[in-house]
């Protein structure tokens, strides 16, 4: 599936001040039925969004209104657990474009990537500051210069990212188109270990 | 030369190119495929209309989201059977080894490679299936991915993936009784917390790895990924060779014994430098169990749950969290505390050996009034040996009753679902909120302590029974 070339995002965050959120809480496996990547974005954190009865438990916070935006902020390690993509498919299909946490779990940082999502590591300080903020408070994130700026205090951050992956993301490239142009390397290293 | 770590030999020998300043394009020697996190890759090489580069290299079981009884029946839910479906069709147009349901093959993805010798030392080995970490337990470099890197390796045999550090992790000595593989693991996720191991690949070195049969290995490797750790693995030896040997897709001949001098190269060179080291001691274990909402939060059966003082204070509010949905207090003693469930089974615990262990332990008792207990062999093989030894015989005298292969509670995708607020002792791999049914509350610990507790329905330390 093409990913969106990715451009310079300001905008309100939702923050979810919960530490080690695993992949089961981001789509429980019972919505894994799907044999598409579409639709997860309804069932993201279902279990913390819906009652029993399917209607929206209004503590959650994706359930106020007064809480929206591009970026997600969530506690440190994030994306802990299962390998399902589905959990990237989830949070694109909600419409968040950035997480933002301390730190991520390896195969969610690669499954979100894969899906045009940036997973943006900042310092635990920085986190809590964002917490802190006000309901109305955004960030900047700034994917050429690698920064990311919490603007109700104006403090930036630099993080980090490898120089290929963020070609393909300001690029819309993906992994795969990559894999396929090299072809005759691949071929010859199989003859080399045959 | 200078010294390399096993896992570095491993990954040199299968890295294609190494793009600057990016990841590597790594080679891929064995792709496992299941139904669930398969479709969309096989619907992205349709959309690109490309075929599989390597079906000989490519195998396929249901498992995830497949009923463990009445296998013979039609899948009753009709999502889950056009997923199932999906994927028989999606092997048949592009020429995938796949192990149906009730095929002699057929079972939970990482019993299955194993057992049939498709898993082998020194290969790289992937699944989209984050326990992948198991197939370590041979010397591979083995872990589990994401839909779109499925597609990847289906389209080109290959991965792009950044190089993992290296870590070790060494523990000397020998297992108390009633101690085993299970324990071990859950002691060194408790040691490092569920994200202790991200960014790294682990090494188990030590005494007290290299004494474990090949099941206790892929338990320990398996339940790698639960510190957080890419993938972990263990330096083949004679054990690894000897389980290795006559399986169906292992090398024959003359082949078996130029692979069997390959092997015995794979290990760590004497002076190779880890990223990260730790040491434990084998004697400071005994019999584990979790109380939270992940693999990290785990004790000794005997001990309490950590006071409200002794967690760090920024993270009090997840700690509260986790054990209100425990419904537990902080400080409180867990051994005799209730027990509603009993799951043993997934690809942690669900082999022969793990089966064994639990049989002789309930052998000639009965299970525990009131409580519900699901027995599910990791694969068709495990299922059949189970009848073969009369173990099936010792848990129906029990009162237990042995179901068909699946992943089942492990993630409780089809129907195997732990009722809300009920306590599950199980020996899969994740304690995680609703992991085993909405609202389900999970303990992880050995099949062991499975089995005391399926006795006395009670938190129960197993060297007590
Ligand atoms: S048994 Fe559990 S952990 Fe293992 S493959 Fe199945 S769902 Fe994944």
């Amino acid at each position: 599936m093409p990913i969106d070339k990715f451009v310079t995002i300001e905008s309100t965050y939702v923050p979810l001040p919960i530490e080690n959120v695993d992949t089961d809480q981001i789509i429980p496996a019972r919505f894994l039925k799907s044999t598409t990547k579409e639709g997860f974005g309804d069932n993201l954190f279902a279990d913390w969004r819906y009652n029993k009865d399917g209607s929206p438990k209004a503590d959650f916070v994706l359930n106020k209104p007064e809480y929206k935006g591009e970026v997600l902020v969530a506690g440190k390690n994030f994306g802990s657990g299962s390998s399902r993509e589905h959990a990237a498919w989830a949070i694109r299909g909600y419409g968040f474009k950035v997480v933002v946490s301390s730190f991520f779990a390896d195969i969610f940082q690669n499954n979100s990537l894969n899906n045009g999502v940036l997973p943006v590591i900042v310092s635990e300080k920085f986190l809590q500051e964002l917490f802190e903020a006000g309901i109305d408070n955004k960030v900047n994130v700034n994917l050429k210069e690698q920064t990311i700026t919490n603007l109700g205090n104006g403090k930036s951050e630099s993080f980090e990212i490898n120089s290929y992956k963020k070609n393909c993301l300001i690029n819309g490239y993906d992994d795969i188109d990559y894999l396929l142009n090299i072809k005759d390397e691949i071929a010859s290293y199989e003859l080399s270990r045959a | 030369m200078a010294s390399k770590t096993l896992f570095d030999k491993i990954w040199d020998m299968h890295e294609v190119k190494t793009i600057k300043d990016g990841p590597s394009v790594l080679y891929i020697d064995r792709h496992l495929v299941h139904e669930v996190t398969s479709p969309q890759a096989f619907g992205g090489l349709k959309e690109r209309g490309i075929k599989v580069l390597r079906p000989e290299k490519t195998f396929a079981t249901p498992d995830h989201n497949i009923p463990t009884i009445n296998q013979h029946l039609p899948i009753a839910d009709k999502i889950s059977r056009f997923q199932v479906d999906t994927l028989t069709k999606n092997c048949e147009e592009h020429n995938i080894q796949l192990f149906g349901l009730l095929h002699p093959k057929n079972g939970i993805v990482h019993v299955v490679g194993p057992e049939n010798g498709i898993t082998q030392p020194g290969m790289t080995i992937v699944c989209g299936d984050s326990h992948t970490s198991t197939h370590g337990a041979f010397g591979s470099i083995a872990f589990g991915i994401g839909t779109s890197e499925v597609e990847m390796v289906l389209a080109t045999q290959c991965i792009l993936q950044p190089r993992p550090k290296t870590m070790k992790i060494n523990v000397e000595g020998k297992l108390a009784k009633g101690v085993t593989a299970k324990d071990l693991v859950l002691y060194v996720i408790a040691k490092l917390t569920a994200s202790g191991g991200t960014g790294y690949f682990v090494e188990f070195a030590g005494s007290a790895f290299r004494n474990l049969s090949m099941e206790g290995r892929m338990t320990v490797c398996n339940m790698s990924i639960e510190m957080g750790a890419r993938g972990g693995l263990i330096a083949p030896d004679e054990k690894t060779f000897a389980y290795v040997k006559g399986r169906e897709y292992a090398p024959k001949g003359a082949d078996w014994d130029a692979a069997v001098e390959k092997w015995k190269a794979l290990v760590s060179d004497a002076d190779a430098v880890f990223d990260k080291v730790y040491n434990y001691d084998a004697a400071d274990i005994e019999p584990m169990i979790t109380y939270g909402t992940n693999p990290g939060m785990g004790v000794g059966i005997t001990q309490n749950i950590p006071t409200l003082e002794s967690i760090d204070e920024s993270s009090r509010k997840t700690y509260l969290k986790s054990l209100e949905y425990m419904g537990y207090e902080p400080g409180e003693e867990l051994l005799g505390k209730k027990v509603d469930w009993i799951f043993v089974g997934s690809c942690t615990n669900g082999r022969i050996e793990d089966l064994r262990v639990f049989a002789e332990a309930v052998k000639g008792k009965k299970k525990a009034e009131g409580l519900t207990a699901w027995i599910v062999p990791g694969s068709q093989q495990v299922e059949k040996q189970a009848v073969a030894e009369g173990i099936k015989d010792i848990l129906e005298e029990a009162g237990f009753e042995l179901r068909q292969p699946g992943c089942s509670a492990c993630l409780a995708m089809n129907d195997d679902k732990v009722p809300a607020g009920k306590y599950a002792v199980a020996t899969s791999n994740r304690n995680f909120e609703g992991r085993q049914g909405p609202g389900a509350r999970t303990l992880l610990a050995s099949p062991l302590t499975a089995a005391a507790c399926a006795i006395s329905g009670v938190i129960t330390d197993p060297r007590t029974l």
